[in-house]
């Protein structure tokens, strides 16, 4: 302990000269947050103001510094020493630029800067500067579960990046889907004509790259560990079971075609000339660029292309989703006939043809090849004569009885990602009354085989698919250095597929090089700190295994918790959830905002002056506040705001021990959750808020009003509102009266 | 004089938008050297412009200090704002890149405490807000704006309003001697993410934009639905200042027409579905919206968005390409066409018509100062030939924000196969 130095750092730029009493805030910092040195520089950004701070890292051995000038997001260039334990107290963005500069608010705005020096003060002396994660792990070979397109280009281009790949496949050859289709859909200029699917390439490539090992008829039996370190043991049919060592993993386990056969009113299943995209495929590799032939053998004079066949269905019986590539791929199988014989009428049946970005030319390209595209809605196709008849509401005639005659119906079903088990499901409670699984349906086997204590697989976003719900983080799963790519991620074709998995690739390289750097992934990038327990305090109340948003806490025999840490992405939710609160960061715990928290000075009940604390999130709400200030929109000078990772970090502690110690109110602001939840630690903010929700027990143990914690929804963008919001809360605060445990 | 550090292991990022942001980040948390350049003075690009995020109706300024926080935390980046590619020359692992600088007018010790504007009078567009309304000609771009720093505008350089900026600024942050600088540096891989831009829609003639004031684009809508917008987040006609609640949504404006955009620019459909929704949020029952449209592409997963705008009584369907747009006496725009389904005229007034316009390739009609393939778009085309130059997002392709992000992530790749190639060579 003695090798800490302690030192604080007050800046008079920026105003905070004028509108602030300087020498009080120095006194306050060496008095009461027993700062061993305490300077003061008119311009602390300045070169020379961050000079002098270096000066006495260098020469006194200061190792924890309170900054107290602006807000932590400002002048992050200047204020950056690595190695030192570094709190910002906000004084511009957290007090002047919020306050009005008038002498009747003079006091009450020194007395909120004196608070948020004693913060800064307090707040350090609790920290630790993280030492990084010990429990590394250096292994960097890529898993790529899938030997579809998404799967080979994903090991292709973590081998070009120099990287081994160890590709599992579960059936006998590689190339997926796109191995059975005659050509795909262009990529290139002009966007005319169907082009070679590449899967040839693509095989040779890997079939020449020693980087690449590939398992076939290979399933994983088993994935343990975390990033950097984990155990894979692979089951190959008919041999023994190997393990490899792997650092992180690409799950591109593609897609299955939605089942025709529960589309008997198109036709599906009651004649063979009713076939769905891949059958169609099967007939042109058949006739391999000569006319196409039905299944029993007469050449195709007509075809018709039903759209969204089971697809962006209403009733809720098939697919509510669009798959994106099928109007693209009904073109091209237009063009396969085409192009055989330009006599052969082909009719696309659509209700809206969707051909985005060059898609559009190759869709001119059907429409100048004399493919007919016409709007409307199949009801049903039934055999007729030979052939097949399609009844269909016309949209543009309006007409609900057209029908036209055909020899071959395609029918353009959708994409069923194969995700694997659905974790959430695993826990849901079981309905009474629900049906059983229907008998000869499927039920899905364990794609990764994760021996976490959260489940088996990647958890699912919506219908099956593994997507991220962060339009900003596309590859957002919530398993560290597990990512999806292609299909089964999101409905695609094959050139999104491609670049979907090359983005996969980078993702899963950059998650091993950080894992054996001991730094977080996403969003904390780069953090160094990750979570402790004391053990012997713990309760086994198994709280923070459950509610780990990302898998990241086991448990052993004794249901103690074992932390991963390279799965970890600090947000700290395991210690807000802990009742015990024996979790802790190094850089930010329990202690670190309890410290905060109990260093404002609560004045007594006579004065009329409220203490209020704000808990918000540094992400959306903290910046909110900043911005809010940036553009002078002033609040109340009763509010102490403390920034936390995530709402669901937040321990009811601090809250109890806020209440006790005399505040009469806490705000709490968090992102929003529910189906469109905007916590970038997922579940965070929900977490947080259902412990809230417990939190009014306490108040009513305590004989305190329900009103002195407020639950806010707060966006980045309400700079506007929040202050008003602040201050209806501080008024309604001061209506209701003194807190009672003031002075105690 | 700017110094840049970089060497032929080095990815130069051109563009700051979200992809080429996304694209540097990537890079640069596998632990490459990376130098972002961004022609603006501040990062983040035309998602930093929009309101919210289709589906999530989430707001992008969210995403935005995620990523400004990496960056900021990341010292392999090496950010250059006001600043353009001039020159490259070199080959695969081994580029030179010219640079060229512009003036700021302001170095690094501003605080962004304001000052400055307080001493100038002079207004110039707000770039920011697509020109609808004005800042200062010193002026801090916008609240998320990094670098946090302000700008002076050139109008106002050599002027006496310039020296009294500087004169008010306490810090020395002001630097009228600043000059146009041209720095070279050494990159191995560069990835070209210089995005879109919405297609000029005064070209679309038939619909008078720039000639009614009450036809607007969809870029513009977003600014005024805002409320760090010229409205303060109110929807306004710019004609009389009146509450817009009949609103028109013009679909495919300029795009899947040969005549101007051959492409589907692919946003645009969601982009006013989004957009029926800060006419429902503002007005209730009160607002009307009406979608003009050929095919509503709500394509794969966000069919269900689509779906809860279809059953909002308050938002109607017309299965039409608007043939023209007239003005009314009172300044109304009425739109002309026919419905195809059942083939019915109408011509229905409207308080605001938005085009929603199309994406155009930001590189289109630009040289990029390299042989870089591209369709004919204008879009950037993988090609060998291209070398190390990756396309990334929207410089490649019409695409949300959401897959131009992939995009990025995916280049961010290619150019860290082409310097750890140097790399492993050089060991």
């Amino acid at each position: 302990m003695s090798d800490k130095k302690h030192a604080a750092y007050i800046c008079a730029g920026c105003g905070l000269g004028e509108r602030l009493d300087i020498a009080a805030l120095e006194a306050v910092a060496k008095k009461e947050g027993k700062m061993q040195i305490v300077r003061t520089h008119p311009f602390l950004c300045s070169e020379e103001g961050v000079a002098m701070i270096r000066a006495d890292i260098e020469s006194e051995g200061v190792t924890h510094a309170a900054i107290c000038a602006c807000s932590r997001r400002a002048k992050t260039e200047a204020f950056n020493f690595p190695t030192t334990a570094i709190a910002r107290g906000n004084l511009r963005e957290g007090v002047i630029w919020v306050r009005p500069d008038t002498e009747e608010a003079r006091e009450t705005t020194q007395e909120m800067a004196e608070d948020y020096v004693r913060m800064a003060c307090a707040e350090v002396k609790a920290m630790t500067q993280p030492a990084g994660n010990p429990n590394t792990g250096m292994n960097k070979t890529l898993l790529v579960v899938g030997g579809g397109i998404s799967g080979m280009t994903a090991a292709l281009e973590a081998s070009k990046a120099g990287y081994k790949v160890v590709l599992v496949e579960k059936t006998g050859s590689l190339g997926g889907w796109a191995a059975r289709l005659h050509r795909r859909v262009p990529t290139r200029e002009p966007f005319k004509s169907p082009e070679d699917t590449g899967v040839a390439d693509m095989l040779a490539a890997i079939e020449a790259d020693p980087n690449i090992k590939v398992y076939l008829n290979a399933t994983i039996a088993k994935t343990s560990g975390a990033p950097g370190r984990f155990k894979v043991d692979i089951a190959v049919e008919s041999g023994p079971t190997v393990t490899e060592d792997i650092g992180a993993i690409v799950q591109a386990t593609g897609f299955t075609l939605y089942d025709a056969g529960k589309l008997p009113h198109l036709g599906y299943g009651k004649s063979p000339h009713v076939v769905d995209q891949a059958g169609l495929e099967a007939l042109a590799r058949a006739a391999n660029g000569g006319p196409i032939k039905r299944a029993d053998g007469k050449e195709v004079k007509s075809v018709v292309f039903v759209q969204c066949a089971g697809q962006r269905d209403a009733s809720g019986e098939h697919l509510p989703y669009c798959s994106g590539h099928c109007c693209n791929t009904s073109i091209k199988q237009a063009i396969y006939f085409k192009d055989a014989n330009p006599d052969v009428d082909a009719v696309v049946l659509y209700t809206d043809l969707r051909t985005p970005g060059n898609g559009e030319d190759f869709y001119r390209a059907a429409q100048n090849r004399g493919v007919i595209f016409s709007k409307g809605v199949v009801s049903e196709v039934v055999p007729a004569g030979d052939g097949l008849s399609v009844k269909f509401h016309d949209l543009i005639l309006d007409d609900r009885n057209a029908q036209i005659e055909a020899d071959l119906v395609v029918l353009a079903t959708g994409m069923v990602p194969n995700s694997g088990v659905n974790i959430d499901s695993l826990t849901a409670p079981q309905v009474e009354g629900q049906e059983a699984p229907a008998e000869g349906e499927v039920k899905p086997v364990s794609i990764l085989n994760l021996t976490y204590r959260q489940g088996p697989d990647i958890p699912q976003f919506k219908w099956g698919f593994t997507d991220s719900h962060f339009i900003c983080f596309p590859y957002e799963t919530r398993r560290t250095a597990i990512y999806a790519a292609g299909p089964v991620r999101r409905p695609m074709d094959i050139a999104q597929a491609i670049e979907d998995a090359t983005g996969a690739a980078m993702k899963a390289i950059q998650a091993m090089e950080n894992a054996g750097l001991g730094r977080a992934a996403h969003p904390r990038s780069g953090d160094l700190s990750f979570p402790t327990a004391r053990l012997e305090g713990c309760t086994q109340c198994k709280r923070c295994t459950v509610e780990c948003p990302f898998g990241a806490i086991d448990e052993d025999e004794k249901r103690y918790p074992v932390f991963n840490e390279s799965r970890c992405r600090r947000c700290g939710t395991c210690m807000g959830a802990c009742p015990v609160r024996v979790i802790s960061f190094e850089n930010y715990s329990v202690n670190t905002v309890g410290a905060q928290i109990k260093a404002v000075n609560i004045p007594d009940e006579f004065e009329n002056k409220p203490r209020i604390l704000i808990l918000a999130c540094e992400n959306d709400a903290y910046p909110a506040l900043d911005m809010a200030a940036l553009n002078r929109n002033c609040y109340s000078a009763y509010v102490r705001a403390i920034p936390v990772r995530c709402l669901g970090s937040v321990n009811t502690i601090w809250i109890t021990d806020a209440l006790n110690s005399g505040y009469d109110g806490v705000m709490l602001m968090g992102c929003k959750h529910g189906e469109d939840y905007q916590c970038h630690f997922v579940k965070g903010s929900e977490l947080g808020r259902y412990r809230m929700s417990k939190v009014y027990d306490t108040l009513k143990g305590m004989n305190l009003e329900p009103e002195r914690v407020l639950d806010l929804e707060v966006a980045i963008t309400d700079l506007h509102t929040l202050p008003r919001k602040i201050d209806d809360y501080v008024a309604k605060i001061q209506q209701i009266g003194p807190s009672p445990f003031k002075g105690f | 004089m700017t110094s840049v550090v970089a060497t032929n292991q080095t990815i130069l990022v051109v563009g700051g938008g979200i992809a080429g942001m996304t694209a540097a980040l990537e890079a640069a948390e596998t632990g490459k050297r990376v130098v972002l350049v961004e022609k603006n003075p501040w990062l983040g690009g035309r998602t930093a412009q929009l309101y919210r995020y289709f589906p999530k109706m989430c707001h992008p300024t969210c995403g935005l200090e995620i990523n400004l926080r990496r960056l900021k935390a990341n010292p392999n980046v090496q950010v250059l704002t006001l600043a353009e590619v001039t020159g490259i020359s070199g080959q695969k692992g081994d580029y030179t890149v010219t640079v060229r600088l512009k003036p700021r007018y302001v170095n690094e010790k501003c605080t962004a405490c304001g000052d400055c504007a307080q001493a100038v009078a002079t207004e110039i567009p707000d770039a920011f807000n697509y020109g609808l309304g004005k800042v200062k000609a010193a002026y801090l771009p916008h609240s998320m704006a990094y670098p946090m720093r302000y700008v002076l505008d050139p109008a106002i350089i050599g002027t006496p309003e310039a020296e009294a900026a500087r004169a008010a600024c306490k810090y020395g942050a002001i630097d009228l001697d600043q000059k146009e600088e041209v720095v070279s540096l050494k990159a191995g891989a560069i990835i070209w993410a210089t995005g879109w831009r919405p297609y000029d829609a005064a070209k679309i003639t038939p619909y008078r934009y720039g000639e009614f004031p009450n036809v607007i684009t969809n870029v513009e809508f977003e600014r005024l639905a805002d409320p760090h917008g010229p409205t303060g987040g109110r929807i306004l006609r710019p004609s009389d200042g009146r509450e817009a609640k009949n609103i028109a949504f013009i679909q495919c404006a300029g795009s899947r027409d040969e005549n101007h955009l051959r492409h589907c620019s692919r946003f645009c459909c969601m982009g006013s579905l989004k957009q029926t929704h800060y006419v429902q949020e503002k007005y209730g029952d009160e607002g009307k919206s009406t979608i003009y449209y050929i095919d509503i592409r709500a394509i794969d997963r966000f069919e269900d968005f689509y779906a809860k705008v279809r059953a909002n009584p308050n938002v109607t369907f017309i299965k039409s390409k608007v043939a023209r747009i007239s003005q009314d006496k009172d300044g109304n725009p009425v739109c002309w066409g026919v419905n195809t389904e059942g083939y019915k005229r109408y011509a229905n007034t409207h308080d605001l018509v938005v085009l929603a316009v199309g994406m155009e390739p930001e590189v289109k009609g630009v040289d990029i100062p390299a042989e870089v393939m591209s369709d004919s778009s204008g879009f950037i085309m993988a090609d060998p030939l291209n070398g190390a130059i990756f396309g990334a997002g929207c410089a490649t392709n019409a695409l949300d924000v959401n897959r131009a992000v992939q995009s990025a992530t995916a280049a961010a790749l290619r150019a860290v196969q082409v310097v750890n190639q140097i790399a492993r060579a050089e060991a």
